[in-house]
This record gives structure tokens, C-alpha cells and sequence, in this order.
């Protein structure tokens, strides 16, 4: 049985003249302990997706329809008080920016005493034990310290780790973490990513990683997610996704790396812009950026299906088999 | 407020006056209202001298033998004297529609005043930099740390022991528009200090200072529009405050003499008979200068809300 | 710490050294001090003499040094009304006035924090649109006004309470006598501080209210709710503690106003305060009074301000105190 199952997921953001779609049924699996990856550009709906799990739309946004089912119960139609037990609890969730994460009045230890005393019957010092451990776990220095300062006190890869050992405190099935390394040093983001895959594989942690690096997903996850406006565009495992990518969009994602280009060329980036939520063009959202777009890619929306390895919403994809990629014939 | 709703920008007030700003006017009714009020007290209280019924500073219009009879709508009431009159028997509509008139000429010169000394030195204080910066910075913070009303009253106060309560009285108007004006220009001055500071670092700056524009076109040109939206924003406000001060001042006796009454001077005058029962002296102009203040903060709330600028805080 | 100390002590030394310079103008120039102690009628040469007794005299620099020499040793002047030492009688006016104030503060503190909270926790509540609707009217109606119209109502027309004066008070310690042992007493302070509270209370609702749902926007507050943590504990300990911060720079400005608004809730309420009795003093040309005044409220002022600086530096945590004194 899978952990965490989503069904026909669509969130709304109510605007002052109009209601835009931000995610538009979106639906995914994800089995205990697997680690998956959701990517794309900014705007896609990687991190909507993401608070939606934990029923954490602040306003305007809102869910409009769709099931969440976490270990078979329905996030979408718990109570705040049920909500409160699974949020920090069953599935944490790590954010952004570690620079405005961490409360910056409250102390290191008063935010993690908190958080284990919201979910279990535990006296401060008992809370401290634990939080102290954790803190060794993600190889953070005299830990005990550390509990009495406040986050200005520290940089922003400490802050980071914090709020990993933050989320392992009550020892989670699921953590959701989104972008965690973007705001962060790049020499510090490849040392927060092998911590979060160790103790994800170590302690058997589900894992949804929202990001816009490929990279990334390829060395840590198993199954990788492509959004696109709102939409899941193509999912399967993340090898064949990187190996063999079907969507012109991954395929495009994919060229503009730049382990895919020789040194001294320039990158290949994919022409223009994602439409904004309010602007999606009919059709296939992705058919003006497209070169493979014909009539029907402009008129109908694209459903996802099964082809070779991976799942992938695009009307040409037979085509684009049997025909080689163009770059390749360029080169 | 949402993260998807961004503010106009406010470096076109222009703009924002014919789209967004009437399209959100005409669909707040108490801003609708508000306007509408004020403009109405403003346009009876600026034409009193055509519509009034009598001339509260024509000493022969005024007959002692008149004082203290109330409103129209209540016993004892004399039909011409429609809100009664007060101690001195003059008419308390006409009286009242001049004192207004006062009260906003004083509000808005005062205001005006703040504006200029305070964009003044803001725009110096931002673009020198520096020790000057610092200097004026650290004035703005001291003068605000002692509130207005509390130096426009020692100042009157010793103006008025100073030159005594003739000639006092004679420059009354000058006096509260200078002190009400000197007082709280640090507002202004530090709002447009942040600006100067976020625009100086844009490069339309160092471009327009490479272009060889000296400093005084590029600071009014360049970076003053800017300015506009919480200029605007912290005028509405002020208005207001500075009729608030103008009346109590006048309360104090420290104002408007009775003789030449402002709505606050007129309250004061009435006090002295709440007690005897005539309290129409009194409520009557209190209620117009509440009314008057409150619409004025009302659409000053509005306007926040519309034109959502970073104010300084703190 | 301490750096941070001298800094801010040097800062309001500086500050009272401009007010004594200013109350020292005002004393040269305001009456004439030799017409208040001997009267017209004496001759020229032995007003001469006086002046010369007087140090009227001497140079400007003199008369100042001698004049803040005198002030440091709390010798104020004599006030030509009361034919006592200036700082004698508003020592004696000060602790009505401070009872007015920590009466008025009572009351904003009490409420404005409840008020402003709920009011940003539940902007849609019928409850908070009548709270801030109420708060505009308040903002709206100046402090004496308010105290008149309460006088009208509560005082002439229903005659519940008394309108002027503290009624019985009881003395406590040197010249404080309290209005707050006996119910005459509190009968009397009653109105006169929610008139001096009217104007600040909704002020503080506002700036509450504002700081609070930005704060409730924070990133940390979202991330505190998806730790799981109760409602309560988000609005109490995560959001008001942020709050609060730019709450205290505010409200200790709003110290100064007060202190002005005390001037007109006494005026109305002839509360025997110092403001009551400054403004008598202007109006009998009592110099040493005024300028004692000026002194003293200049003193409440810096003192405050100095001390809000302080409490704000030990409240936040990302204020390093030891840093901002280099």
C-alpha cells in the first residue's frame, strides 16, 4: 500500500476579478520510504503541490477538489485538529529559506522543545534529550549550545540543518522539503543534500523533493514528477526520466543542463516563457514553446499515459519516437 | 493581503489615479461618502462669508441680549438662529461655518509647511549622505521622541507670554501654522530619506548623473516622483492631526482667540456653560470638528489601502 | 552592554543640555524677574544694584553656568505665585499626573493588545470591523473633546460621576497622596483616564493589528503551523512576541504624547496636576515655573526614551547590545 496517494488534486487561487488554476488534477503515488522528485520551472506548482499535502494553502489559494490520502486518510477533509496531529508530526515539511524559517525571537531549543511537546507527552528536559540528539544527527557542533542561541546567531547552512533535525524530531514517514538548498551557498548545497539522502535511507523517510535542478533529482531520488503549469506532464522513474526523457519539455530540461553541453558551446536553453496561471494557452500548455506543436496540441489537452518506461501527457510523443531527436541531426 | 496582489507601482500616480485608484473609489461607499462629506463642509465652510447668515466678526451684528439661546428644535429657540447661539450671542451656524473655514485653512497650510521642510531635508539628508545624513537623522528622532503638541504648547505658551495676548492674538493663525508645520516634519523627512536611499542605488541614477544632471534636477525629477504615493498617504493623515492640534491648542487658550474662534476655541468658549445646560455651545462644533476629522481618516485609510506604499516605521 | 549604556546616557545628557539652553532663553527673556521681587516703584540706582546682585549683568556664559549649576543641584528658581521653590511645586503636581497616566496606561495596555490581536487573527469578524470602525471614531475625536463630551454625559446629564477634581486621596510616601485606596478616589480618576487613553488606545489597537498580520504572513508563522503547533501558541509566542518589538519603539514616543495630552485631560478635569498648573503659570507669566516645567517634562522625556531604548535592546534578540555601543 502506498503512503501517500493523490487523486485528481486541483487547487484555486480565488484573485479579486478572476479564479486561476494553479494545479489542475494532478494525481501521484508515493510507497513508504520512497524518495520522490517534483521539478520544474518556477511557477509550475512544485511548491503549491507541496503545501497542499499538508493543507497549508494560505489564502487566496484554496483546494478546490481532489483526495489527498495519507496512509489511506483524506488531508483534505481532516479537521484542523487532525491536521495539527499529522503536520510536524507524521510528515514535516522543510522550507525554503532558512533565513526566515526559524522564528527569530524564540531560541533554537524553544522551537524544538515545541514542536515534540505539540505531539507527545514530554517534560522540557526530556524534550531537550531528544532535540540534542537530533542535532547530532545532522552534524550539528555542542548541540547543547546551540539550544540556547537564537537563528541570527547562526549561518544559514546551520539554520538548514536545524530544520532538518526540526524534521526528524518526531520521527516522520513522510518529509516534504522544498527547495532547501536554493537560498543556500552552492558549496553548502551538495552537503545538505547527501545529509537529507543518508538520513532518509538510514531512518526509511519518505521523501517528495520539490526543485527546479534535474541534477539534483537524479542523485537523490528514485521517481521524479515533470510539472508544468499546473499539470503533471511526465512521471516514472527518475533514470529513464533523465536517460530518456519523452516530453520535448524534460527532453528540453534535460539539453539546457549543463553536464549536456560541451565546454565552450552555449546552453541550450528552451525558448521562451512559462505561461503565467492566468494565461495558459489551450491546448497543450507547453505547445507556443514547442517545435514539435501541431493543430491538435493547440486545441486539446493532452492526457497522461503510459509510453515505454514512464508515464507523459504529449500528443506527439509516437512521433517523436520514430523520428531521432533534432539535435542530434544538428550535431 | 495576498502575494499575487501586488500594489501599483507607485512611481506613476498619474496612472494610478485613472485606473486602479477610481475603480477601487468607486467601489468603497465610505470613501464615496467620506469625499463627499468633506467636500461638502469644505465648500459651505469656504463660502460662509456668502452663505452665513450673520458675520461672527461684525461686533455690530452681535447683540449680548441674544446669548446662549438654543438650536431651532429645541424649546426656547429664536427661528433666526437656526443652531442656536452662544455665550456672546452670536449665531452659532455662521460662527460655526467660519470657524471651520479656519480650522482648514490652519490644517492645510500646516501641512503644507510640514511637507516642504520635510521633503526638503529628507531629499538633502538621503542624497548628501553621510555626517549630514546622520546628523539630520538623529534631529528627526529627538524632535519626534517629543511629541508636537507637547512643543507647539511650550512654544505658544511662551510666544504668548512673550508678546502678550494682543499681539498674540492678532498673528494667532501665523503662530499655529508655524509651530504645527515646524513640529512634524520629521514624518516627511524620514519617508523620503528611505526613498532617496532605495532609488539612489537604482542605475537611472548614476545614468542620469552621468548624463551631467546636477543633483537639484535629478532629486526633484528622478527620484521625488517616487515620493508621491507615501507623501500623499502621510498628507491625508497629517490633515487631519493638524486640525486635531490646531483645535486643542485653541482649547488651551494657547490658539484661536474667541473673538476670531476656530472650532477648537468655540468648544473651549462653550465648556464654561455645559454645566448651566447650554451645551449646544459646546456638542455642536465638537460634532462638526469630529465629523470633519474623521472623514478626513477615513479617507486617509483608504488611500493606504489603495496606494499600499512602505511607509517608515518605528 | 555597557558601551551601549555610555552611548545612550551621553546621547541624553546631550539632549538635556539643548532643552537647559532653551529653558535659559526663555528665563532671559520672559518677565522681569527684578518687577516680580521689589515692584515698580524703586529708583533706578537700586535697581542697578539688584541687577548687579542679581548676576543680570554678567555675560551670557556666566549666567547659563550659574543657571545649570543651580538646576543640577535641583535648584529650579522661585515661583513668583506660589513664593516657593520651582521644583518643590511640581514635585508636588507630579504625582497626580503620573497616577493619570498609569491609570491611562492601564487601560490601553489591557485592551489595546486583546483588541488589536483579535482583531488581526479574525479580520472578518463582525466584532473586528465594529473594533477598528470604533477606532478610526476614537482616533477621530480629540483628547479634550472626549473628556467633554464624557463630562456632559456621564457627569451632567447622568450624573454618575464627578467631573472634577481627585476627590479623596490618601497619602502614601513624601508628597504622593493616591487616588487609588479609596473608592471617592477611583470615582475620580475614572473618567480623566479613559480620556487620556482614548486617543492612544486606538492607536496602539491599530499598530497592533497591523504588525500582527504582517507577522501572521511571516514564513516562521506558516512553518510553526506546519509543525503542528496549537493556534494559541502561534498567535501568543510566535506572532505577538514580533509584534511587540516595534510596538515598544512606538509606544515610547507615545510616552511624550502623552505626557502632553495630560496638559488637556487635567485642563478639563482641573486635575491638580503639573499640565493643570503649568497652564495656570503661563497665564500668571510665572517663569521659573514654566522654565521648571520645561525641565522637568524635558527630563520625563529622555528618561523614558532612554530607557524604552534600553528595554528594546534587551527584548530583541537580533539587537546585539555589546555591538551597538562600538
Amino acid at each position: 500500500m502506498s503512503l501517500l496517494s493523490v487523486r485528481d488534486l486541483t487547487v484555486k487561487f480565488a484573485m479579486r476579478d478572476q479564479t486561476v488554476t494553479a494545479l489542475n488534477s494532478i494525481s501521484f503515488d508515493l510507497a513508504k520510504g520512497e524518495r520522490l522528485g517534483i521539478v520544474g520551472e518556477s511557477g509550475a506548482g512544485k511548491s503549491i503541490t507541496g503545501f497542499s499535502l499538508m493543507n497549508l494553502l494560505s489564502r487566496p489559494g484554496y483546494i478546490d477538489s481532489g483526495q489527498i490520502l495519507f496512509d489511506g486518510q483524506d488531508v483534505v477533509q481532516m479537521s484542523e485538529k487532525a491536521l495539527r496531529s499529522v503536520r510536524g508530526n507524521r510528515m514535516a515539511m522543510i522550507f525554503q529559506d532558512p533565513m526566515v524559517t526559524l522564528n527569530p525571537v524564540l531560541t533554537i531549543g524553544q522551537q524544538m522543545v515545541e514542536t515534540l511537546r505539540a505531539h507527545r507527552k514530554l517534560s522540557v528536559e526530556e524534550a531537550r534529550q531528544i532535540a540534542i540528539v537530533k542535532l547530532r544527527e545532522v552534524y550539528i557542533p555542542s548541540p547543547e549550545e546551540r539550544l540556547e542561541q537564537y537563528p541570527h546567531e547562526l549561518s544559514g547552512g546551520m539554520r538548514q540543518r536545524i530544520i532538518i533535525a526540526i524534521a526528524l524530531l518526531l520521527d516522520p514517514q513522510l518529509i516534504i522539503a522544498d527547495e532547501p538548498t536554493t537560498a543556500l551557498d552552492v558549496t553548502i548545497q551538495a552537503d545538505i543534500m547527501e545529509l537529507m539522502l543518508e538520513l532518509c535511507q538510514s531512518n526509511q523517510v519518505g521523501l517528495i523533493l520539490i526543485t527546479h535542478d534535474l541534477g539534483v533529482v537524479s542523485q537523490m531520488t528514485e521517481r521524479t514528477l515533470v510539472m508544468y503549469a499546473g499539470r503533471i506532464i511526465e512521471s516514472g522513474s527518475t533514470r529513464s526520466i533523465i536517460n530518456d526523457p519523452q516530453h520535448p519539455y524534460t527532453q528540453g530540461l534535460i539539453n539546457a543542463l549543463p553536464q549536456q553541453t560541451l565546454p565552450g558551446h552555449q546552453l541550450r536553453q528552451i525558448p521562451g516563457n512559462m505561461p503565467t496561471l492566468a494565461q495558459v494557452p489551450p491546448g497543450c500548455a507547453f505547445n507556443p514553446r514547442c517545435e514539435f506543436a501541431t493543430d491538435t496540441c493547440r486545441s486539446q489537452i493532452p492526457k497522461i499515459s503510459q509510453y515505454g518506461d514512464v508515464e507523459v501527457a504529449c500528443h506527439e510523443v509516437h512521433r517523436l519516437q520514430t523520428e531521432p531527436a533534432r539535435e542530434e541531426e544538428q550535431a | 493581503m495576498s502575494d499575487l496582489s501586488h500594489a501599483p507601482a507607485p512611481s506613476r500616480l498619474q496612472k494610478v489615479m485613472d485606473s486602479t485608484m477610481m475603480y477601487s473609489f468607486r467601489r468603497n461607499p465610505v470613501a464615496v461618502a467620506s469625499l463627499a462629506v468633506f467636500l461638502v463642509i469644505a465648500v459651505l465652510s469656504f463660502l460662509a462669508p456668502l452663505i452665513a447668515p450673520y458675520d461672527p466678526y461684525d461686533p455690530a451684528s452681535i447683540d449680548l441680549m441674544n446669548s446662549e439661546y438654543p438650536p431651532a428644535w429645541v424649546n426656547g429657540a429664536l427661528p433666526e438662529f437656526v443652531l442656536g447661539t452662544d455665550d456672546q450671542g452670536r449665531d452659532l451656524l455662521s460662527t460655526i461655518l467660519y470657524g471651520t473655514r479656519l480650522s482648514i485653512i490652519i490644517g492645510l497650510c500646516a501641512v503644507a509647511l510640514q511637507a516642504f521642510l520635510g521633503i526638503t531635508i529628507g531629499l538633502v539628508a538621503g542624497y548628501v549622505g553621510g555626517r549630514t545624513d546622520s546628523l539630520l537623522m538623529r534631529m528627526a528622532d529627538i524632535q519626534l521622541s517629543f511629541s508636537t503638541l507637547m512643543v507647539a504648547i511650550i512654544f505658544l505658551a511662551v510666544t504668548q507670554a512673550l508678546f502678550g495676548s494682543e499681539t498674540f492674538n492678532r498673528y494667532a493663525v501665523f503662530f499655529l501654522i508655524a509651530v504645527i508645520g515646524v513640529a512634524e516634519w520629521p514624518q516627511y523627512a524620514r519617508t523620503v530619506r528611505a526613498t532617496v536611499l532605495a532609488e539612489k542605488k537604482k542605475e537611472y541614477i548614476d545614468s542620469a548623473r552621468v548624463l551631467g544632471f546636477g543633483p537639484l534636477r535629478i532629486m526633484i525629477r528622478h527620484i521625488l516622483p517616487n515620493s508621491l504615493s507615501p507623501i500623499f498617504v502621510i498628507s491625508t493623515v497629517q490633515v487631519a492631526n493638524a486640525i486635531i492640534s490646531e483645535a486643542s491648542l485653541s482649547f488651551l487658550g494657547l490658539g484661536m482667540p474667541p473673538s476670531q474662534p476656530s472650532l477648537g476655541s468655540l468648544i473651549s468658549a462653550g465648556f464654561d456653560y455645559i454645566y448651566s445646560g447650554s451645551w449646544w455651545i459646546t456638542v455642536i462644533p465638537g460634532i462638526v470638528l469630529v465629523v470633519l476629522v474623521l472623514v478626513i481618516n477615513l479617507l486617509g485609510d483608504w488611500v493606504r489601502d489603495v496606494l499600499n506604499p512602505k511607509l517608515y516605521k518605528g | 552592554m555597557f558601551a551601549y549604556l555610555v552611548k545612550r546616557v551621553f546621547q541624553a545628557i546631550a539632549v538635556m543640555f539643548v532643552i537647559s539652553l532653551i529653558a535659559f532663553a526663555i528665563q532671559g527673556n520672559l518677565g522681569d524677574p527684578l518687577r516680580e521681587l521689589v515692584g515698580q516703584s524703586v529708583s533706578e540706582e537700586v535697581r542697578q544694584q539688584l541687577r548687579e546682585e542679581l548676576g543680570l549683568n554678567d555675560s551670557f556664559l556666566q549666567q547659563y553656568l550659574r543657571f545649570a549649576g543651580n538646576a543640577l543641584q535641583g535648584d529650579l528658581g522661585t515661583s513668583y505665585f506660589f513664593k516657593e521653590p520651582a521644583l518643590d511645586v511640581i514635585l508636588k503636581k507630579l504625582p497626580a499626573t503620573l497616577e493619570l497616566v498609569f491609570g491611562a496606561t492601564l487601560i490601553i495596555i489591557g485592551l489595546s493588545v486583546p483588541l488589536g490581536v483579535y482583531t488581526a487573527i479574525k479580520p472578518n469578524a463582525l466584532l473586528s470591523k465594529i473594533i477598528m470602525g470604533l477606532s478610526i471614531v476614537g482616533i477621530s475625536i480629540p483628547v479634550f473633546l472626549t473628556a467633554i463630551l464624557m463630562i456632559f454625559v456621564f457627569s451632567v446629564e447622568l450624573g454618575w460621576l464627578p467631573s472634577f477634581g481627585r476627590g479623596d486621596i490618601v497619602p502614601v510616601w513624601g508628597y504622593w497622596e493616591t487616588n487609588f485606596l479609596t473608592a471617592d478616589g477611583w470615582a475620580h480618576i475614572i473618567l480623566p483616564s479613559i480620556a487620556l487613553a482614548s486617543i492612544m488606545l486606538p492607536l496602539f489597537v491599530r499598530l497592533i493589528r497591523a504588525e500582527m498580520m504582517e507577522v501572521l504572513q511571516s514564513e516562521y508563522v506558516r512553518y510553526a503551523t506546519a509543525k503542528g503547533i496549537r493556534p494559541w501558541r502561534i498567535y501568543f509566542v510566535h506572532a505577538l512576541k514580533n509584534t511587540l518589538l516595534p510596538v515598544i519603539t512606538v509606544g515610547g514616543v507615545q510616552i511624550g504624547t502623552m505626557v502632553a495630552y495630560t496638559i488637556l485631560t487635567e485642563t478639563v478635569f482641573q486635575w491638580p496636576g503639573m499640565g493643570f498648573m503649568f497652564l495656570e503659570a503661563v497665564n500668571r507669566v510665572d517663569t521659573p515655573l514654566i522654565v521648571a516645567y520645561l525641565i522637568v517634562v524635558g527630563f520625563i522625556f529622555v528618561v523614558t526614551n532612554t530607557i524604552v531604548d534600553l528595554i528594546y535592546g534587551l527584548v530583541n534578540p537580533t539587537v546585539n547590545i555589546a555591538r551597538m555601543g562600538a
